[in-house]
């Protein structure tokens, strides 16, 4: 079909996805690999690509030990509590120690960040976020990168990992095409950084036609993350904990700023406070190690983002919804409503948008909220992705084999999205994690773990084939019919997409279903995805954009089947909020205080499930409050 | 749709299309301009519309939510490191300007080549610090947290 193979050889370090995990690690390899050669493959544009790609208005992990704030363990404490329990607490460590160095170092790039006047320290939002104004963010990070690699190729979608020949279960690089001209990309490396995104848009939108596209995480994070690791074979984890967005409706605006920074709060209807009616019975679902209101109230304590969803869905469920988010107090001081609308054109125009076309006014009216479609990723409040090792000097047996970040395909290192069990790294602890991933893969090869790497020929040959096939699906079948997109050989990237949505949202607990799923369910969603897994064989794309498209398809059907594997599995409602077992409909720490564990067989497609130990490194109270809850008789 | 380029004031140079996250600001071959070649897959993040070097770019509401008559309009300046943007509501009652920094200092200048870095010590490679640790961890001499360092240890089960 003419598309030239272009091959890029004798990489050391191939980043594959560029957002703010990515640029990290180019950045950082550098230092520690002065002489190897560090190529970046981003199916974008650095300097706009991946979920920062828009800006951000604030960084919410920074522990400012500078400052005397906190101390890493006190984060971790602090994201265990947030996930219930089910966190890789070496990881989480691991880049709370070093997310300030990559902060301050954002400061002297020119990020401006700003300041609490009367301490001189960064102004707080809350206990771990910072404001800034950081409309360039991506651009400011992807310039450090840009200095640090020796080739950018922008425009390149990375479809899948090249596997050596000589050594089982080892990576070679990766293959993908250029999106603008067609042409096949073969990256030949030591080491790859995976860097690419979580999946948004797999469970269907609540949004409809154009809405669809005003995803909360951006629309191009496809899951390639997971879909190219998945396929090679690397194993995964905790899949099953998908993350649920209690946003400004259709908008889905941060609202983070104006819980924390403008004191914004929610009520129902009919100007109740709701909240609180709905943790008894919540408390016996979970367990009181999970939700204690008075503990909470009493100390600071956070109340788990899923347990407070769960109270908005259960309101609104009972006939008393719309939630709506208390503007209009804060809103009349000009300073935070200023403060209000530059938190949108920061990092989520399309709120601003949305507020103008529909004249609301949060000063004079009290916008609604909404609980959003699911979404699966690892760098927000959720932990999904690679099973990792962690580093040397915490991480027990379990954790640890020999390379921080790496995966458990040799030399396949992951950061940000890609990297499993550590949830709120955010913008700061992803690109962190892509420093560590660096060092680590610099390390690796100059221990000699990646000599003698062979790939032949014939595999380079047999991925071409599988890149291009759904251009050629497209040119057998097209004129089979006069016009139009009905075709009884072939679907086309859009009508898949709205097959996995529908099939996500009704078995697999989406929105639609009230987050609402069971052992049965999950089974007939299997069946039924092994089927959408063949019809995806026989995807068509009628241009190279839409082969871009087949291939995010590809890689969110990867991701989706993994999520309905790892939910199955998991027989417990860990989440509520998040996720809902009809058939387990409790906390269950008897058998599942556990991580769960995924690898597919990349020849046979076959899953392989297991449950992996957790590892606590510090209780669920810090020393204060244990003595404040003495002296005030708590047991 | 979410973007859309008006067509007297698009010229084709393609910065939109260099820019865009979500490969969807195409050339019209036949009228050669840009236009949004997929509106539902448009996260409205105003890339394209920053780049625009002759404001040819602007954003119409997702048309499933969003009626018509509202304007949200923004000039990125990187020479003069800051973001002005004017939102205009539909019944007209609100139209506000707000300007922001998006840089402190000139463009690019502030990133260091690690290639010009000075080389890391053994001791440093075989140490968990990355470059400009520990130093920027905390902006003092202290060392990087350790679990040793802060009295802690990895226990393994439901409680801690």
């Amino acid at each position: 079909m003419g598309h030239k193979t272009i091959i890029e050889d004798n990489i050391d370090i191939l980043v594959a996805g560029a957002g703010l995990g990515g640029t990290g690690a180019a950045f950082e390899a550098r230092y520690w690999g002065k002489n190897k050669k560090i190529v970046i493959a981003e199916k974008a544009n650095i300097d706009r690509s991946g979920a920062v790609a828009q800006g951000l208005y604030a960084i919410n992990c920074y522990m400012g030990t500078r400052f005397g704030e906190n101390k890493p363990e006190d984060h971790v404490r602090y994201a265990r509590i947030d996930l219930m329990g089910m966190v890789r607490e070496d990881l989480a460590f691991d880049m709370a120690r070093h997310v300030d160095s990559a902060v301050h170092q954002f400061e002297e790039w020119g990020l401006p960040i700003m300041r609490n006047e009367k301490t001189g320290a960064y102004l707080r939002e809350g206990r771990w976020q910072i404001m800034i104004h950081g409309e360039s963010y991506k651009p400011i990070v992807a310039e450090a990168a840009k200095k640090s690699a020796d080739k950018v190729y922008n425009r390149v979608c990375v479809t899948h990992l090249l596997m050596d020949e000589s050594k089982e279960n080892r990576v070679a690089g990766a293959v993908g095409f250029n999106v603008r001209t067609g042409n096949y990309h073969v990256f030949k490396a030591k080491t790859v950084i995976c860097g690419a995104g979580g999946a948004s848009n797999i469970f269907k939108p609540r949004s409809v036609g154009e809405g669809s596209g005003r995803v909360w995480y951006a629309p191009w994070s496809s899951g390639s993350a997971y879909g190219l690791m998945i396929g090679a074979g690397a194993k995964m984890t905790q899949m099953e904990n998908r993350i649920v967005l209690a946003r400004f409706k259709d908008g889905y605006g941060p609202v983070g700023a104006y819980f924390l920074h403008l004191k914004t709060y929610t009520q129902n209807a009919y100007g109740e406070e709701y909240e609180s009616k709905w943790f008894p019975d919540l408390q016996k679902m979970v367990g009181k190690e999970y939700l204690d209101p008075e503990v909470s109230h009493s100390t600071h304590r956070p109340i788990p983002t899923c347990l407070r969803n769960h109270a908005i869905i259960s309101e609104v469920n009972a006939g008393r919804g719309p939630i709506y988010m208390v503007t209009m107090e804060a809103f009349q001081d000009p300073h935070l409503e200023e403060i209000g609308w530059h938190n949108f054109l920061g990092m989520t125009v399309g709120q601003a948008v949305l507020w103008a076309a529909t004249d609301v006014n949060p000063k004079y009216e009290n916008p609604e909220l909404t609980t959003s479609e699911p979404y699966v990723m690892g760098s927000h409040a959720t932990g999904c992705g690679a099973w990792v090792s962690g580093p040397e000097d915490i991480s027990p047996p379990e954790y640890f084999w020999g390379y921080n970040r790496m995966t458990t395909v040799e030399g396949l290192f992951g950061c940000g999205d890609a990297a499993g069990g550590t949830p709120h790294a955010f913008s700061s602890g992803s690109f962190t994690e892509g420093r560590l991933a660096a060092k680590a893969a610099c390390k690796y090869i100059d221990d000699g773990k990646a000599e003698g790497i062979r790939v032949s020929e014939t595999q380079i040959q047999r991925r071409k084939e599988d890149i291009y096939k759904p251009l050629e699906t497209y040119r057998v079948y097209s004129n089979e019919v006069v016009a139009g997109t009905v075709n009884p050989n072939f679907i086309n990237p859009r009508q898949g997409l709205d097959r996995l949505q529908k099939l996500m949202d009704e078995y697999c607990g989406g929105f639609g279903v009230n987050y609402m799923t069971n052992d049965k369910l999950l089974n007939i969603g299997l069946k039924k995805m092994a089927i959408l897994g063949e019809d995806l064989d026989k995807v068509a794309a009628s241009d190279i954009h839409e082969l871009l498209r087949a291939w995010e398809l590809k890689h969110r059907f990867l991701t989706s089947e993994a999520v309905f594997q790892h939910t199955l599995f998991r027989k417990e409602t860990r989440w509520p909020g998040y996720y809902y077992r009809g058939d387990a409909m409790k906390l269950d720490d008897q058998n599942w205080h556990v991580l769960t564990v995924s690898r597919r067989d990349p020849k046979t497609g076959e899953y392989t499930m297991e449950k992996a130990p957790l590892y606590h490194l510090v209780g669920d109270l810090e020393d204060k409050d244990l003595a404040k809850l003495k002296a005030e008789g708590h047991h | 749709m979410p973007t859309f380029v008006y067509m007297t004031r698009c010229d084709g140079c393609g910065q939109c299309v260099d820019i865009c996250p979500s490969d969807i600001m195409h050339i019209d071959k036949s009228l050669r301009r840009a236009y949004n070649i997929e509106p539902s897959m448009c996260w409205e993040c105003y890339s394209c519309v920053k780049a625009c070097p002759h404001h040819a770019i602007d954003v119409r509401g997702y048309a499933d939510f969003a009626p018509l008559g509202h304007s949200v309009r923004v000039h990125r300046d990187e020479e003069k490191g800051v973001i002005a943007w004017r939102i205009k509501f539909r019944n007209g009652k609100k139209d506000m300007d707000l300007l922001a920094p998006i840089t402190t200092k000139p463009w690019g200048t502030a990133i260091p080549q690690l290639s010009n870095a000075a080389a890391p010590g053994k001791d440093m490679v075989n140490s968990q610090l990355l470059f400009n640790e520990p130093k920027y961890v905390r902006m003092d001499t202290g060392g990087l947290n350790t679990l040793e360092s802060n009295g802690l240890s990895l226990k393994e089960g439901v409680y801690y």
